[in-house]
């Protein structure tokens, strides 16, 4: 099968150029108008249930899916908790309230694809692949990237997962996991965010239709980075995908979550779960390069994109959050570490870019429990256009939390006069020998660092993908190698046109 | 090389140069000197090609050529240099780098292949000792918690690296102590030849004894008002502007 060739360096999935124009005022327009690459929609054959929510619909995706009883059940309790909780409103962004009712919760492309016999895929289905610019090719030669992808609500295949399995670690789909590894499901599904935590963990809880599964046993160094591409394709579909990482005991692991969504008029609503488990000594590094589609430059159409991400750190073990969030509507995310165990270490790294009319409410929250627990946040805002992007952090210090540690560096780029940041730092210290240190700042892109580039022979592009990287240095930085280029080229796609 | 007729610039509608003439050859090298806002630095800025000023009036011709709508980075490929008087800081962004990405891009707006980072780095090196200038520079982000004297000389170091056809100095010695001093002023003059010209901006004698002008000009309320040989530095140091200004 021959697929449309996929240029590595400008890796994977975000590679838009953008062009920038001399004139202020035409860069401002610009940026309004600068393009969604990933708005395509893929015409395969799809298994697509009616829209609604009731105990029947939650019977039915468990039925399709072919679920256990037990499964089902915790589905169904999930639904109870549900019907009591409300819509938040308290994070800084406004949207109508979500009919939950108006939304599909099951579509799976009908044919079942296994990646590692290319012939029999459906070509529709490598279509898409291929311009997600994750052709499979590309990704067998991208040694050390194991990929697992979602599109809507199914998995649909996994790479690599013979030379994982010889390890002992398991990566699949989150309803094979279900199916094969019932134990570590019920042992650790929903126990780190449960359904009542918050309206959407209720809902994910509920109708979640897959995600993936991801067990390093004890003592295990995982080889390659772990990834999973998530992507809406059917109209009318929430994604609400449900993501568990265990790490045993002196385990480390490395995944990176990618994705995307066409480009649609109406709001999508992503709410997907994400639970980390780092057990003694254990380190997980995970990684999200978020692009959903963001809407027009009217405001309309777009990804509500509303997760939570939680991990919790036992006795010295390490739990690291790395984020460069560029797309999505609404994003309302705090990827957050319960720092349960001594010495343990919660790190928050983030970039968060805001254009036209998105918002963005970020952040995260270290809860730490455990004596001599560190946390480190590093927190980059980029603001463009009309946007509006909020960074929230909670730094919670117990009072057995003995002698712990925060830093929390929030530093805003302004680019234009019409966007908005906005730094909300909850600190909470309940003994008096733990340290927490907070900085803020808030700058412009100057025209004058501008000129400076461009005197010097660096064209105005150039000049502002420059200035942007070294504004994001050291998030980037954190990014695994293969996705650092990505993220970079995701910047300057994105932040096109954007200085005023 | 640079020939400039009559211009006349405003900023937010200020008038600021008011008819200012200049004629600068290969191989020379000009001072120019004159009283705090009187338009020093604005020359330097629209010999660059900063949009902030508005050109109402004149022409700048660069090596025959009208670059009065030539955007900057254009212009720095022809080889128009200048040493800002005051250094932006970008941070994140290495020295090395930056002027790796600059190099580069001079190269590829004059059709050359890019500069193996081997090469660029050996090239980078050479400069840095002529500069008395440490290695661990290259590594620091651009201009990022500089001293005023470390920005001064690390302009000097990317007008080594980019070997201008023109270069403007605004007020590089101004925060140099004379060592300093004397370490700029020989990295200018290593680079001096019959091809490239010196527009040396300074409120001091003092540089004008290491780098020997051709000419030295007096700009006052946005023109020359007055051009003679280097000894017009020595009458001015007497004198002051009021005495040569009437
Ligand atoms: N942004 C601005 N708006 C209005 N006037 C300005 C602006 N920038 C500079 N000027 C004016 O332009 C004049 C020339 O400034 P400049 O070229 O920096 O002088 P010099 O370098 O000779 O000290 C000054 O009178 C200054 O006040
Ligand atoms: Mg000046």
């Amino acid at each position: 099968m021959h697929l449309e060739h996929v240029d590595v360096e400008k890796v994977l999935l975000y590679n838009l150029i953008f062009m920038l124009e001399k004139d202020e005022k035409k860069i401002i327009k610009e940026v309004t108008e600068a393009e969604y690459k990933y708005g395509f929609v893929s015409n395969f054959d799809t298994d697509t249930i009616s829209p609604g929510l009731n105990e029947d619909i939650i019977k039915t995706i468990s039925k399709k899916k072919k679920e256990p009883d037990w499964m089902l059940k915790k589905r169904l309790e999930a639904f109870e908790v549900l019907k009591t909780l409300k819509q938040p409103e308290w994070a800084n962004v406004e949207y109508p309230d979500i009919d939950l009712q108006n939304i599909i919760y099951y579509s799976a492309p009908k044919k079942k694809v296994q990646l590692n016999s290319l012939d029999e895929a459906d070509p529709e289905l490598l279509k898409t692949f291929t311009r997600l610019g994750i052709s499979i090719e590309e990704q067998k030669r991208l040694a050390g990237v194991a990929v697992d992808v979602v599109i809507d609500s199914v998995s649909v295949s996994t790479s690599f997962k013979e030379k994982l399995s010889e390890l002992g670690i398991i990566f699949c789909s989150m309803s094979e996991a279900i199916e094969k590894h019932p134990e570590l499901i019920k042992k650790y599904l929903g126990s780190v965010v449960p359904a009542k935590d918050n309206y959407f963990a209720a809902l994910n809880a509920a109708v979640f239709s897959d995600g993936s599964f991801c067990f390093i046993p004890k003592g295990t160094h995982c080889p390659m980075e772990l990834s999973t591409y998530f992507r809406i394709n059917e109209a009318g579909t929430g994604q609400f995908e449900r993501t568990l990482i265990v790490a045993e005991e002196q385990s480390y692991v490395s995944y990176l979550e990618g994705c995307t969504a066409p480009q649609r008029d109406e709001n999508q609503l992503h709410a997907a779960v994400v639970e980390l488990v780092a057990l003694d000594s254990a380190e997980i590094k995970y990684s999200t390069v978020q692009n959903w589609y963001p809407g027009d430059k009217n405001g309309v159409g777009g990804v509500y994109n509303f997760v939570t991400k939680r991990g919790v750190a036992h006795k010295n073990a390490k739990i690291s959050w790395t984020q460069v969030e560029t797309g999505s509507a609404i994003t309302w995310k705090y990827p957050s570490c319960i720092l349960k165990g001594d010495d343990s270490v919660g790190e928050f790294f983030s970039i968060a870019v805001t254009k036209n009319h998105q918002q963005a409410d970020t952040g995260t929250k270290m809860i730490h429990m455990g004596k001599r627990t560190k946390s480190t946040i590093i927190s980059k805002g980029i603001s463009a256009g009309k946007s509006n992007s909020s960074y929230r952090g909670l730094v919670k210090i117990n009072r057995n939390a003995e002698n712990s540690r925060n830093f929390s560096q929030c530093d805003s780029l302004l680019m234009g006069d019409k966007c908005g940041a906005h730094t909300f730092p909850y600190i909470n210290v309940n003994n008096k020998n733990s340290i927490v240190e907070h900085e803020a700042t808030t700058s412009k892109i100057g025209e004058d660092q501008l000129f400076y580039c461009n005197q010097r022979g660096i064209g105005e592009k150039e000049a502002i993908a420059l200035i942007v990287n070294g504004y994001c240095k050291e998030v980037l930085q954190r990014l695994p190698m293969e996705f650092a280029v990505e993220a970079k080229n995701l910047l300057e796609i994105t932040l096109e046109d954007s200085v005023g | 090389m640079l020939r400039i007729q009559d211009l006349f610039c405003t900023i937010n509608n200020t008038p600021v140069l008011k008819g200012l003439n200049l004629n600068v050859k290969a191989g020379e090298v000009h001072a120019i000197m004159g009283p705090n806002g009187s338009g020093k630095s604005t020359l330097a800025s629209v010999i660059a090609g900063d949009d902030k000023y508005d050109v109402t009036n004149g022409n700048v011709e660069f090596l025959n050529k009208n670059i009065i709508d030539l955007a900057p980075e254009l212009r720095a490929a022809m080889g128009v240099f200048l040493s800002f008087q005051y250094p932006v800081e970008i941070p994140g962004v290495s020295v090395s780098n930056f002027i790796k990405i600059a190099v580069n891009e001079k190269r590829k707006q004059n059709g050359l292949e890019p500069m193996s980072s081997t090469d660029l780095l050996q090239e980078m090196k050479k400069n840095l000792e002529l500069l008395k200038m440490d290695s661990s520079f290259l590594s620091r982000y651009l201009n990022d918690g500089f001293s005023g004297g470390e920005k001064k000389r690390n302009e000097i170091f990317q007008m080594s690296m980019l070997k201008p056809k023109l270069a403007i100095l605004d007020e590089t010695d101004s925060g140099l102590d004379i060592d300093a001093l004397k370490i700029v002023a020989n990295g200018v003059n290593s680079l001096r030849s019959s091809e490239n010209a010196f527009v040396i901006i300074t409120h001091y004698q003092r540089l004008l004894n290491y780098i020997k002008p051709d000419y030295v000009h007096i700009l006052a309320d946005g023109a020359i008002v007055k051009s003679a040989g280097p000894e017009l530095a020595l009458e001015l140091e007497k004198k002051g502007y009021e005495g040569i200004i009437k």
